[in-house]
C-alpha cells in the first residue's frame, strides 16, 4: 500500500496527534506516505467562498501532485476529503474547466489530468487493507468498550461527491469499530454536524449542535467518541466545555481521532498515539480496556 | 409483497407525545411509492391518518417528510430501493423544524414567513416611475444556478442543522429563493437586500453542513446559494461581520503562509470584538500547555510563490484587505 499523503492544516497544527496516530498505524501496517509537503491548504470550504477557481486551482495542484507521483491520494481529514472530493468531481466532470484551470498552474508536474483516486484512511482500510487483516492485527481487542462512530458532515455530505457511505446511513465507522472488537452505539447524532464551521462567529449555536451530539452520544452509553475529521475533534474535544455550559450539564466525553482508536487495539501506547494532547481526559477509555 | 410502515402519529387533541403505529399492506413494491401506499392506508384502514399531498409526481412540493432518515418527498420515494437498501419496515416521520399539526403533516407558516420576509419579487431600480429596463440573458439566467426550480417543498428546512439550534434562521429555502433575486439584473434593490441578508439569522448562521444540498429533490444546492450570497455581500464591501472576517482572514492567512495557521485565525478574525477575543484565551492557554497551539507565525511553504502565483490570477478583490 502506496499513496501521496496529505495530512491537511490541523493535523499539523492544532493536532498533531492526528499525525502522529496517522504514522504509528501506517508503520504498522507496512503503509507507505508520500508526504506532498509543498501542498497548500484545501481551503476547507472556505477559500471557495473567497474565488471558485482560487480553491480550484490550488487543490488542482495538489491533485496534480499525487497524480505526478503515479499515486492515489491518502487523507486523514473528512473535510480535506470532501472538500478534494468534490474539487475532483468538479474537473473530471467539466474538461474545459479543468484545462482552463490547469493553465494557470506554472508547473508542468502539478497539474491535473483528471481521474485520480482520492482516499480517506478509514476507506483506506476498508478497502486496501481490509478488514481481516484489520482483526488478524488487533493486539489488544477493545471489548466492552461502546464507541459512538461520528462522522462529521464532509466524508458523507454531497454523497454525490463522496460516493462511499449512505450519507444518512453510512456504516464505515461502525465496521471498523466492530473489528478492532468494540462495540458502536446507534444515535442520531452521528451523522450531524459539529458546529466547527461557526465556531467563532456564532459560538452559542455551535456550542449547541456539539453539545446535542455529545449528549446524544452520552445518553446511548457511549465511553468515547471516534471521528475521521479533525475539525470535528476540535468542536468536541478543545470547545467541549462551552457544549457543557450550552446544555448546562456535565458530559466528559473523550473524543479520539480515527487512528489514535486503531492505534489502541493495535496495542500501541497512549503516549505513541498522543491522548495526554486531548483537553477531555481520555483516561475512562484506558481504564476501560486495561491501559494505563 | 407485504411491507410494514411505521407511521409516526400525533393527535394534539388526543395525544401528550407522538408515537409510531405500524400498518401493513401488500404493495406491488417495485412501482409503488411511499405517497401512494400512505393514500391507501387512509383508504383501506384508517381514515385518520393525516398528511399533506397533490401532484403525486414531484412538482407541488407537498408531500415532504422523513422517510427511514431522510428528508424527501413520499411521492418521489419509491418502496423497492427502501426495503432493498432497509429491509421490510419503513418508517415515516414528519419533517422537522417545523411544529407538527397531526401526524405526517406540519405547520408551514413559519416556513412561508421566512419566504416571504426574503422579499421574493423582484424590485425596481429608482422606484415604480423608474422606465429603464433590465433584460435577462441565457447568460444570466444560468447564473441563478438551480434556484429557480425550487418548488418550496421544505425539506431541506427539515434538515437544516442551523434550524435545529437558532429556530429564528431564514434557512436554506429562503435564502436560496433571496439569491435568486440578488442574482438577477433586472432587480434594483441588491444593497438592500444584502443589508438585511447579513445580519443575525442570515446567511452567515448557516454551518455549511450540506444537508440541505444532499436532501433537495430539485438539486437547487441552497447551501451553494448561500455561499455566493456571501461572496456578494463581501464583494459588495459588507466585511464588518465576523462571518465575513472569516472567510477574508482565512484567505490572507493561507495566501501569506500557503497554509493555515489556527495559530492566527482567531486573532484575525476577532480582533475587533475583544470580549469575543478575551473568551478564547483560556482555551488558547489549555491549548498551548498541550501543543497544540501552532506558532502564530510559521514560515511560508517553500512553493509559496506557485500558490501566490494562483491568488494572483484568481485572487480576490482588494477591497478585502483586512
Ligand atoms: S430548495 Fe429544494 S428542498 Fe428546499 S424547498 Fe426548495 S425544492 Fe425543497
Ligand atoms: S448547509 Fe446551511 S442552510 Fe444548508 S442545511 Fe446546513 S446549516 Fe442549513
Ligand atoms: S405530491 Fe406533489 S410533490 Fe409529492
Amino acid at each position: 500500500m502506496r499513496y501521496a499523503f496529505f495530512p491537511g492544516c490541523v493535523a499539523q497544527g492544532a493536532c498533531p496527534e492526528l499525525y502522529q496516530s496517522t504514522m504509528v498505524v501506517a508503520r504498522h501496517f507496512g503503509i507507505e506516505l508520500i508526504e506532498l509537503r509543498q501542498a497548500s491548504c484545501c481551503g476547507a470550504g472556505v477559500l471557495k467562498e473567497a474565488s471558485p477557481a482560487l480553491a480550484l486551482s490550488l487543490n488542482a495542484r495538489t491533485l496534480g501532485m499525487a497524480q505526478h507521483r503515479g499515486l492515489p491520494l491518502l487523507t486523514i481529514c473528512g473535510t480535506c476529503q470532501g472538500v478534494l472530493s468534490s474539487v475532483k468531481r468538479e474537473l473530471d466532470e467539466q474538461s474545459a474547466l479543468r484545462e482552463t484551470i490547469n493553465a494557470s498552474i506554472e508547473q508542468e508536474d502539478e497539474r491535473y489530468r483528471g481521474g485520480l483516486e482520492i482516499k480517506h484512511l478509514l476507506w483506506a482500510m476498508l478497502e486496501d487493507l481490509g478488514l481481516d487483516r484489520l482483526k488478524a492485527a488487533v493486539a489488544r481487542p477493545l471489548t466492552g468498550l461502546q464507541v459512538a462512530p461520528f462522522y462529521g458532515c464532509y466524508i458523507l455530505r454531497p454523497s454525490g461527491d463522496l460516493k462511499h457511505d449512505d450519507p444518512f446511513h453510512p456504516d464505515s465507522l461502525e465496521a471498523v469499530i466492530t473489528a478492532l472488537g468494540a462495540t458502536p452505539i446507534d444515535y442520531e447524532g452521528r451523522i450531524k454536524c459539529c458546529g466547527f464551521p461557526i465556531l467563532l462567529e456564532k459560538a452559542e449555536m455551535a456550542a449547541r449542535m456539539s453539545g446535542e451530539n455529545l449528549v446524544d452520544a452520552k445518553t446511548h452509553g457511549a465511553d468515547c467518541l471516534v471521528t475521521p475529521c479533525p475539525l470535528c475533534h476540535m468542536s468536541l474535544d478543545i470547545y467541549q466545555q462551552r457544549a457543557e455550559q450550552a446544555m448546562g450539564r456535565s458530559i466528559g466525553l473523550p473524543i479520539l481521532h480515527f487512528p489514535q482508536l486503531v492505534g489502541l487495539a493495535l496495542g500501541y501506547s497512549p503516549k505513541e498515539l498522543g491522548m495526554a494532547r486531548h483537553l477531555v481526559s481520555t483516561s475512562k477509555v484506558l481504564q476501560k480496556i486495561g491501559v494505563g | 409483497m407485504r411491507i410494514t410502515f411505521s407511521l409516526q402519529r400525533f393527535d394534539p387533541e388526543r395525544d401528550h407525545a407522538p408515537h409510531q403505529e405500524e400498518f401493513r399492506l401488500d404493495v406491488a413494491w417495485r412501482s409503488t411509492t411511499v405517497l401512494d401506499a400512505l393514500i391507501r392506508i387512509r383508504q383501506e384502514v384508517d381514515p385518520t391518518v393525516a398528511f399533506r399531498h397533490s401532484c403525486r409526481s414531484a412538482i407541488c412540493g407537498s408531500c415532504s417528510m422523513v422517510i427511514n432518515g431522510r428528508h424527501t418527498l413520499a411521492c418521489k420515494t419509491l418502496i423497492g430501493p427502501e426495503i432493498e437498501r432497509h429491509g421490510p419496515t419503513i418508517t415515516v416521520a414528519p419533517m422537522r423544524n417545523l411544529p407538527v399539526l397531526k401526524d405526517l403533516a406540519v405547520r408551514m407558516e413559519p416556513f412561508w414567513q421566512k419566504v416571504r420576509a426574503v422579499t421574493p419579487w423582484l424590485e425596481q431600480a429608482g422606484g415604480a416611475s423608474s422606465t429603464a429596463q433590465a433584460v435577462l440573458t441565457k447568460e444570466t439566467r444560468s447564473h441563478l444556478h438551480n434556484v429557480d426550480a425550487c418548488i418550496l417543498c421544505g425539506a431541506c428546512v427539515s434538515s437544516c442543522s442551523s434550524l435545529e439550534v437558532s429556530p429564528g434562521f431564514l434557512g436554506p429555502a429562503a435564502l436560496a429563493k433571496a439569491y435568486r433575486f440578488v442574482a438577477d439584473p433586472r432587480d434594483g434593490a441588491r444593497s438592500r437586500r444584502l443589508t438585511m441578508l447579513t445580519q443575525p439569522d442570515g446567511v452567515w448562521d448557516c454551518t455549511r453542513c450540506n444537508m440541505c444540498v444532499e436532501v433537495c429533490p430539485k438539486d437547487v444546492q441552497p447551501m451553494e446559494a448561500i455561499v455566493r450570497l456571501r461572496r456578494a455581500a463581501i464583494t459588495d464591501g459588507l466585511t464588518d461581520t465576523i462571518g465575513a472576517r472569516h472567510i477574508t482572514s482565512f484567505t490572507e492567512i493561507v495566501r501569506q503562509e500557503g497554509r493555515l495557521n489556527e495559530g492566527r485565525l482567531p486573532a484575525q478574525m476577532l480582533w475587533r470584538h475583544p470580549a469575543a477575543l478575551l473568551a478564547q484565551l483560556p482555551l488558547a492557554i489549555k491549548m498551548f500547555v498541550r501543543g497544540k497551539v501552532p506558532l502564530p507565525w510559521h514560515p511560508p511553504l517553500d512553493s509559496i510563490r506557485a500558490i501566490r502565483r494562483l491568488f494572483g490570477r484568481w485572487g480576490t478583490p482588494s477591497s478585502w484587505t483586512n
